[in-house]
Order: C-alpha cells, then structure tokens, then sequence
C-alpha cells in the first residue's frame, strides 16, 4: 500500500479539529494552535507569494469606504486619517446617544455600519437577536486577550466565543464647575439636592435610561440596575420633581459645560477628562452611593457590507500604538496592559482616568436586562414628555 | 364627442395622474397601512413589533397627554406669531416695495433656505446660550437671564424657522390684489386704516389661511427645534414618536400615536380649508 499524501501533512484532519476545539474553548493559546497545526508557517509562506494575500492586494479588497457608529468625542480623527492613508478606506462616523438608539437602528436594518462600539451590557442581547458576527479572530491578529483585563472584557464573550473585542473602559460620575458650584457634590444623593437648589436650571442628566434612571434609584439607596416597579416608581417621582429644575436632558452635555451654560451634569470619564483638561474648574467625581463602571467594545453586524474594512479597522485599532492616540485623545481608561505600557505618566497618573480601587467598589456594571426591561424604557419617555 | 377620443382622453388623463398616483401609493398610502396594523400591535419582549390584536396602545395615548398639549399649544401660537410678523413683510414687498426690486426682495426671504434648518437652530443655541445674549444683558447689569432651553427659545426658533412659509402665501394673494379697488375705496372716502381693514386684508386672506394652515400642519410633525433649542425639555409630539421608535422601540405605541396626529391634523386642515373657502367664496359674491 503506498503511503497516502496526507500523511506527510504536518497534522492530521481529526489533530487538526481537536486542536481548534482545544482553540476554540480557550485551553490553547492562537500561537500554539498557529505553530502545532502549521497554519502559521503556511501562512507566513503564503503571505510572501505576490499577489494572494500580499498588502497591496488586501488593500485593493477593502474597497473604498467603510462606516462606523460609535459615541460623541470618542475617537482621535487622525486615527481615521491615518487608517485611510493606509488602506484607502475612508470611514464615515455615525455618533449616537444611547445603546438604546443604536439597537433600533439594527433592529430596523440598513445601517450600513461596518463595526460599531456597543456597551458590555448590551452584547448578549445583539448575540441573542443575532445581530453581530462571532468574530474571526484569525483577521484581528493584533487582539492578544491575554494582556487584557479580563473584568473589562467577558461580556464580549459569550458561549465561549467572541463577540465583541475591548475598546476601553470607564466610569459614569458627576462633573461639576467647582467656580459655580460651592456645596461639595460627592454622592447622587449630592447631585439630584443640589440640581433643585444651588444648580437650580443648571443641571444636566442624560437621555439615556441606564444611568438617568440607575443614578436616580442610586441616589434613593438602590441598586443602578433595579428593574423593580416599586423602585422604578420611586425614581421617576424623583426624576419628575428634577426635571423643572434641570437645564436639560442631553448626553451631548460638553458644549453646555464649556459654554458653562450648564454647571452640572451626569457625565464620562473621557468626557469628564477632557472637560478638566481644558478647563481645570469643572472637576469629575464618582458617587460614594455608587453608579456606573462600563466598558465599550467593537462588534461586527451581521448585516455590515464591508466586513473585509470592518476586520482591517479593528485590527488597525487593536495595534498597541495606534489604541495609544485614541487613549491621549478620548481620556478613557485602557483595557489592554500592552496600551498601558505605551501610555505616558500625566495620562496613568490622572485619578478622573485611573481612580482609585476603592472608588471603584460602590460602582455596578449594567445588567443585559435593562436594555430590554420595558418598564425602563417607558419610565424614562414618561420623564421626557413629562 | 367618439368614442375613440373619449379612449385616448382617458388614457391621456390616467398617464399623467399614473406618476403621481404610484408615488402617493407607495411612499404614503403603503407605509400609513403598515402604521394602522402596527398601532394594534405589541411590543415584542426585545422592542420592535409583534403581531397582536389590541387597542392598549390607543388606551395608554393619554401618557403623552402633556406633549400633545405642548404641540396643539405652541403650534398655533407659533403659526400665528408668524403670521403677525409676516405679513406686514408680505405687505411692504407686494404693495409698497419698488416694483425694479421686488425680485431681489422676495428671494432674500428665500435665502435662508440654502442652508440647513439644522445649522440655523445651532446658530441660535449659541445666540441665546450664556455667552450670547445674556451675557450682553449682564454687561448693563441684568444678571442672571435664562434664554435657551425655554418655551420662550422654542416659540423664537419656531417663527425664524417657518417665517418663510408664511410671507409667500401672503404675499402671493396680496400681489394678486387689484389695486384699482384701494383706489375706488379712498374714492368713496375710506381712510387707509379702514381700507386696509374693509378690503386689502379680507382679500388677502385666503393666503393667511394657507399659510396658517401650512405652518400649523409642519410645526404639529416639528422635532429639531424643541430638540435642540428647548433641551429636550419643551417636548412635542414628534419628540415622543423619536423617544419610542428610537429608545423604547415601542414602534406599536408610536404607530398609535402617529396614526392619532394624522388624524389630528386632517381635523385641522379640514377646518382651515373650510374657513378659507368660506372667506373667499362669501368675498367674491360680494364683488361681482
């Protein structure tokens, strides 16, 4: 019997579907899959024949634009120049308000968008509706999980497989013009007394039920993610006896802030950074009642036209030294400890970017459930059209 | 009269109303359908629709009973603002403006609309914000003025919006007028005033009508200016369906309450082309 081709292979069919099982459920690292299976070798080999998967033609299968949906002064535009010098890809930006907002679009279809950056709470629920792609982490080689925190990153995994990489992780506290404002404002309980009396028509709250809502049921001692209807109802009492007192309900709340319009406001981390830098008066505090702890990631949708310029901005924004401008720019926290080291002292030793553990303590992440609770979502169009 | 003309009239007639008729069909009948199934609907467990057969969502429209009030307030009011602001303008370029620049004049009225009603509202947030007009007003000593986010900035960007839509159809009527009737008026020794009052301002109205009905009808739909100019604080109705469609993704809910403002403004509309008929129809009989 002569000896069939395939045993010359580097590794059996039935090695070669253990080991990705192995890769799959995380027991083996991508290295050692690339290196056991000889994929990476006939990669490597591959990637240096003209014309198959060398640059020039990668670029060419890109296209021309691509289309991002993501938050207000979230991103460093010369990332988007840069990519686009790079690859030809010009990317469109779509900014958006609420997590709320951008699943109706998805729900609705026709987006467009080809990555988006949806917040940890939301992701089991675009994966349950079937929204997003399992990501091809083959095409985002510059993603290393293990130098990840894992904390920030397991809600973009769910079932064991990835959904949703990191992009940076932060805090929803108070900010506040301390040249306006003389009360010290240290709790929620702080905000909502001080939003109807030294801030009266100077306060901001978000149009966003997660934190409007969460911050008010924290301010009454509950928890930021309570879906029950006799703490919702206690909230919205309080959130209608504001509401005359407010200057207005907007996530959008820099340009009032700056303008000082506004001496108030539910407000970011990186939002809260780059009010302070700019103007050291406005200072950013979290509440010792608690609040919000979050992290953002980038999700593929399953409808996204060009995955092909979706997958090359991720990686692109997955290298250490691009992620380090958006950080510089935008003033959130990284979750990846490669980005860390790259960042400069003035960036790690700011405590509105990296607080303090113990701050950290009092603090919730959302729960899946309020994004879909309808009891949520109605609450806070009752306050609106109050 | 053949009845092969009687054919080829026909189907000239049906060629022309075809295009008109299709696009009506498609972007206005179709989609209104698609409302009334969805507004006795359900929402589904994760938002969105589903199938159902209730009216609790026409049950639970008194939950929005404050920003219906705001719009039937602030739309008439708006409208009418404008009208007392337009038609003074409409008069000036129609009557007493120098027929060699009348053209010039009336596409000055025009201009604005080369840009963005968007950009134009965000120019005002910054003209009433604290470093516009107030902060002019603290310089003589009025401290402390709150402009922006009010009722008050909703009405004022409402009338710089739809001014426009107002002056034209006032303008128009009013170009029409025949002036040998002014003349015949001061004849039979009418004073300006009761001129004005006895024959320009009846004639003129059936265009006050229009444009009545044309600002009231856009600004009951209006989202942008109370968005951005009232803070999202002075809330219409087109700001509850944006809420619902975009942050609840209650779309039977908004269904209802869309489906109730069409008929809302039908109501209107029907009661001002009346009005307006009558006016003109009773005018005319008059003159002949």
């Amino acid at each position: 019997m002569s000896k069939w081709y395939r045993e010359n292979a580097p590794i059996t069919a039935d090695q070669l579907s253990d080991e990705l099982m192995r890769l799959k459920r995380g027991s083996v690292t991508r290295r050692h899959f690339l290196g056991v299976t000889g994929l990476g070798l006939a990669t490597a080999v591959l990637a240096r024949q003209p014309g198959l998967f060398n640059s020039t033609a990668f670029a060419g299968d890109l296209g021309t634009q691509m289309s991002i949906a993501t938050w207000p002064n979230y991103h460093d535009p010369a990332t988007f120049e840069a990519f686009q010098a790079a690859t030809g890809v010009a990317v469109e930006v779509n900014v958006f308000g609420s997590n709320e907002e951008m699943l109706a679009k998805l729900q609705a279809g026709g987006t467009g968008w080809d990555l988006f950056v949806p917040t940890n709470y939301t992701i089991s629920t675009y994966v349950k509706l079937g929204l997003i792609d399992e990501l091809d982490l083959s095409k985002v080689p510059n993603y290393d999980a293990s130098t990840e925190t894992a904390r920030f990153t397991n809600e973009g995994v769910v079932d064991g497989k990835t959904y949703a990489v990191p992009k940076n992780w932060g805090t929803t506290g108070i900010a506040l013009n301390s040249a306006k404002i003389k009360k010290p404002v240290t709790s929620w309980k702080d905000f909502f007394e001080i939003a109807m009396t030294e801030a009266d028509g100077r306060a901001m709250v978000h149009d966003y039920q997660l934190t409007t809502i969460g911050n008010a049921l924290v301010s009454l001692g509950y928890s930021f993610n309570s879906i029950k209807p006799e703490e919702l109802a206690k909230a919205e009492e309080l959130l209608i006896r504001v509401k005359p007192h407010l200057y207005a309900i907007n996530s959008d709340y820099q340009p009032s802030m700056r303008a000082t319009d506004a001496w108030m406001t539910m407000c970011w981390t990186n939002d809260g950074a780059q009010l302070n830098r700019d103007m050291p008066e406005i200072q950013f505090v979290l509440g010792k009642d608690g609040g919000e702890i979050w992290s953002d990631f980038y999700a593929i949708p399953k409808s996204a036209a060009n995955k092909a310029a979706g997958y090359a901005l991720l990686n692109y924004l997955m290298t250490p030294e691009n992620a380090v401008k958006e950080h510089i720019a935008n003033g959130a926290p990284t979750t990846d400890s490669r980005v860390m080291k790259l960042l400069p002292a003035e960036v790690t030793s700011n405590k509105i970017v990296y607080p303090d553990e113990a701050s950290l303590t009092p603090l919730e992440f959302g729960a899946a459930v309020t994004l879909t609770d309808p009891g949520r979502a109605e609450l806070m169009a009752r306050f609106k059209s109050a | 009269m053949t009845a092969a003309t009687n054919t080829k009239r026909n189907l000239v007639t049906a060629a022309l109303v075809a295009p008109a008729a299709a696009w009506l069909m498609i972007f206005l009948v179709l989609p209104f359908i698609a409302m009334l199934v969805f507004a006795f609907g359900e929402r589904a467990p994760e938002g969105g629709y589903q199938a159902a057969f209730t009216f609790a969502q026409f049950a639970n429209l008194p939950t929005r009973a404050a920003a219906f009030w705001n719009t039937l307030i602030l739309a008439p009011i708006g409208a009418l603002a404008c009208l007392l602001i337009a038609y003074p303008v409409a008069y000036y370029l129609a009557v007493k403006a120098n027929p060699r620049y009348r053209l010039i004049l009336v596409s000055l009225v025009v201009v604005p609309f080369w840009t963005s009603l968007l950009v134009r509202t965000y120019a005002w947030m910054y003209i009433l914000g604290s470093r516009g007009i107030p902060n002019l007003l603290s310089m003589i000593g009025i401290e402390d003025v709150r402009m922006l986010n009010t009722p008050g900035a909703v009405l004022l960007g409402i009338v710089y919006g739809y001014l426009p839509l107002m002056i034209m159809p006032v303008y128009v009527s009013l170009e029409k007028l025949d002036r040998r009737l002014l003349e015949a008026s001061a004849d039979l020794g009418a004073k300006p005033v009761s001129t004005f009052f006895g024959v320009t301002l009846p004639l003129s109205l059936p265009g006050v009508m229009t444009g009545v009905a044309l600002v009231t009808i856009l600004l009951l739909g209006e989202y942008l200016i109370p968005q951005l100019l009232g803070g999202g604080k002075v809330f219409f109705i087109g700001n509850a369906l944006v809420d619902l469609f975009l942050q609840s993704r209650n779309w039977p809910f908004g269904s209802a309450i869309a489906v109730t403002l069409v008929a809302v403004v039908v109501v209107v509309l029907m009661v001002a082309m009346r009005i307006a008929f009558r006016v003109a129809g009773t005018r005319q009989v008059d003159l002949v």
